[in-house]
């Protein structure tokens, strides 16, 4: 069971890093437009708007 | 003002003076000198409008910013302020199709949207928790029919702390404060026992984990946390919707007021700016912005928003008029006495206060549960510690089983039942454009078993109609092709009964305001207007109650035509299909009787009643809820904004006055009235799913409670018992939803 030792941590670092991403995408406004969101993917490269 | 907008004051000014002008709402930052506007953009419903709009403002030179957000039909620009003025963007807008108002949160009390924000950050923190503690919780359940060894679980078990721990402080805290406040004002919520059953199972894992016991419960609770904020979340979410959309419709017709100083130079205020004693010019076609007396100028006032009279009404220097009137012939000039204890706006919203607070004060279902729910389970959890005291045996073993009771009975369930039904209501209810704005307005308009409606814009589109098909052909396109030159709403009806058929056409057409219109046809002069105006004879033979224009062209006998206000198209199925589901139908007009009868007789109602002021439909009202009816008040005037707010539950149409769309629990957009059956049809079948979910809630409860009670309940029966429940609910209200697809 010894290998548990390196098993758990390695779990809770991806979970953790699961985590972190969901607070990224909450933080920089993803979940904000989520019908855009769907439209958005129809863009072509060149029309993008600027930021 | 900020500075931006005192630079495209002056520019505005001349061009529009219903629209406020987009100057009034930008943001500058003093610093970087970045200006911020958010638009409104009711027509964008595609990728397409996305593209063509982000482009469009991308071009400017300046623009640093530009986001549609589809969802919300809001665009947020950022622009250097010294470089682009904001009255370009609006019309840049205008000129690719899109009309786009400016609107700022502020002006019209946005929501918290953090609330939501904080929700989804507490969920994922408890899904993350939930997720890795259940791993390990598996793996012990695993264990304990194989050959895990008390080290392993107890490092298992102390890992699950480390990370439950945490996560259950951060993630229940809206449930602590929830609970908190209802335990201030000495009420009871569902957060209670939830609050309550998470602390006590969270603080014996703790407790068991210490002292290497072989249960502990942070799987249960910190899933539990979860669960409860996934029906939270969506709640808020859809009651954020749906109260943007409402937003969005008030900043629609944001109005600026144009300012005639001494000087007689103009300026344009946001109205909420104005101050007793100043002037302000209303033009033709453009709603009065505050209450006060006309100081030059004669014009036709359209009062049937404020006062539910569907006549305009002839103004002259010295004649009050109301905020949010319609000014339809001619332009005048108005002195504002905002100020006025006695203006109509005031009595309005005093009367609202008084019939706020006599409103009895509703109990959500859940609250209602909760107040039965929590003593009673706490009772049970007392008597499982004496049970087992008496028994004989130890208290740690009475307080572990009560404790198990406590879990198997938190109501996770129950906290899922009314949040999923109310998101899938609401989603529903927004796809035939009602907008639920109050959050137990679902649950109020289920009670209902009487409506009342207002008339004018409510079962009526406010709009005149010629009736009278006698008049002649030539009487007809004659009176039109005069109307053609007049805004007043009988001369637009005229001109639309009339058709395409060619005009004749005359000449020196002028307009009097308040009386008529005159103009040449050849050598004879023809008058359309007043009776009058066209000198017929005064005695009344005005049976219909309508109104009516006359013609008179030369000197032959002047000829009247009749108009009627029109019907909303499906105002006459609706009240049939509501009186055949059983509900009882008054109507409460303000209108003169005729008007009022005739309405009241082709729809079929028997209870009505005419020239209804506000306090006589309150008084109304107070009536029907003391003989025990619960009333769904349907309104839009700005008189009948005292009646929804005193109402049961109440609807507005979405072009009634602001003062009526704010008091009213659900907005309905267009111009079919068969909203009001959709809306009470889903309250009604969501009112049944709440019952139903409370059935599959508490029939698990009768099986789980007792095993806790004998003390059989291991985490794994506490788990799969609890998200078992919560599944069976969820779909149980996802039903809601189906019910459209197959209709």
């Amino acid at each position: 069971m010894d290998i548990l030792v390196y098993l758990m941590p390695a779990a809770l670092f991806l979970g953790f890093l699961g985590l972190l991403g969901f607070l990224w995408s909450l933080k920089s406004s993803q979940y904000d437009d989520l019908d855009g969101a769907a439209e958005r993917i129809l863009y072509d490269d060149e029309d993008l708007p600027r930021r | 003002m900020s500075e931006a907008a005192r630079e495209t004051a002056g520019a505005t000014e001349a061009v529009s003076v219903t629209r406020a002008d987009p100057g009034l709402f930008v943001r500058v930052d003093a610093g970087s000198r970045e200006a911020k506007l958010d638009l409104v953009v009711q027509s964008m419903h595609c990728a397409g409008c996305m593209r063509r709009i982000e482009r469009a403002l991308g071009e400017f030179d300046g623009v640093s910013f530009a986001r549609a957000n589809l969802s919300t039909k809001r665009v947020a620009v950022r622009w250097d302020s010294r470089r682009l003025k904001p009255a370009a963007i609006v019309e840049k807008l205008a000129s690719i199709g899109f009309e786009a108002v400016p609107f700022d949160p502020k002006l019209i009390g946005a929501l918290d949207e953090s609330e939501g924000r904080k929700l989804l950050r507490a969920m994922g923190v408890a899904g993350f928790a939930a997720a890795n503690v259940m791993l390990l919780s598996v793996s012990v359940w695993a264990g304990l029919v194989s050959d895990m060894e008390p080290e392993t679980r107890a490092l298992f078990y102390w890992i699950s702390a480390l990370i439950a721990l945490p996560a259950i402080v951060y993630s229940a805290q809206p449930f602590y404060r929830s609970a908190f406040a209802a335990l201030r004002n000495r009420q009871m919520n569902m957060d209670v026992p939830i609050s309550l059953a998470v602390t006590l199972a969270t603080s014996m894992s703790l407790v068991q984990t210490i002292v290497n016991a072989e249960h502990v419960y942070f799987d249960a609770s910190i899933t539990l946390l979860f669960f409860l904020l996934i029906g939270r979340y969506l709640d808020v979410q859809a009651r954020n919707r749906a109260c943007e959309a409402a937003q969005n419709l008030l900043g629609l017709r944001a109005i600026a007021a144009t300012v005639i100083d001494a000087d007689g130079s103009q300026r344009s205020l946001p109205v909420e700016a104005l101050e007793p004693g100043m002037v302000v010019a209303v033009a033709a076609g453009a709603r009065v912005p505050a209450d006060g007396v006309v100081a030059t100028g004669i014009s036709d006032i359209d009062t049937s928003l404020v006062t539910g009279e569907s006549l305009p009404e002839v103004v002259r220097p010295g004649a009050h008029v109301f905020a949010g009137t319609l000014n339809v012939t001619a332009p005048v000039q108005v002195t504002v006495t905002a100020r006025d204890e006695h203006s109509l706006l005031a009595e309005i919203v005093r009367l609202m206060e008084a019939a706020e607070q006599g409103r009895s004060a509703y109990v959500r279902i859940a609250d209602r549960a909760a107040r039965i729910y929590a003593p009673s389970v706490h009772v049970m959890a007392l008597t499982t510690v004496l049970f087992w005291l008496a028994m004989g045996s130890g208290f740690v073993t009475a307080v572990t089983n009560a404790i198990a009771v406590l879990i198997v009975t938190c109501p996770c369930a129950l906290g899922l039942a009314v949040p999923v039904v109310q998101v899938v209501a609401t989603g529903r209810l927004l796809k035939h454009g009602i907008l639920l704005k109050a959050a137990d307005g679902l649950e109020r308009l289920a009670e209902v078993d009487t409506i009342v409606f207002d008339k004018t814009g409510t079962l009526t589109l406010g709009r005149p109609r010629l009736v009278d098909e006698a008049v002649s052909a030539t009487d007809l396109s004659v009176g039109a092709a005069l109307a053609r030159a007049s805004r007043h709403p009988l001369s637009r009806a005229l001109v639309e009964s009339a058709g395409a058929k060619p005009l004749p056409v005359l000449s020196d057409i002028h307009e009097e305001p308040g009386q008529g219109l005159e103009g040449r046809l050849g050598d004879e002069v023809v008058r359309l207007g007043s009776r009058e105006w066209v000198g017929a004879p005064a005695f009344d033979d005005n049976v219909h109650g309508g109104p009516e224009l006359w013609l008179r062209r030369g000197t032959a006998r002047p000829s009247c035509f009749r108009f009627m206000d029109q019907l909303r198209p499906d105002a006459i199925e609706t009240i049939r299909a509501l009186k055949a589901l059983g509900f009882s139908i008054e109507l409460l007009s303000g209108d003169r009787e005729p008007a009022a009868r005739a309405a009241a007789e082709a729809l079929g109602i028997s209870a009505w009643r005419a020239g209804a002021r506000p306090d006589a439909k309150i008084q109304r009202l107070k009536e029907l809820a003391a003989e025990g009816h619960k009333v769904l008040m349907v309104g839009d005037g700005l008189n009948d904004a005292p009646a929804l707010r005193m109402a049961h539950v109440s609807m507005s149409p979405a072009d009634a006055s602001d003062i009526s769309q704010t008091a009213a629990d659900f907005i309905f957009q267009g111009a079919k009235l068969g909203a009001v059956i959709e809306a009470v049809e889903v309250a009604k079948k969501s009112r049944r799913l709440v019952f139903e979910n409370f059935a599959l809630a508490l029939a698990y409860n009768a099986v789980a409670i007792p095993l806790a009670f004998a003390g059989f309940v291991t985490p794994l029966i506490a788990a799969v018992a609890m998200s078992t429940s919560s599944i069976t609910v969820t779909l149980n209200s996802l039903r809601l939803g189906r019910v459209r697809k197959a209709s």
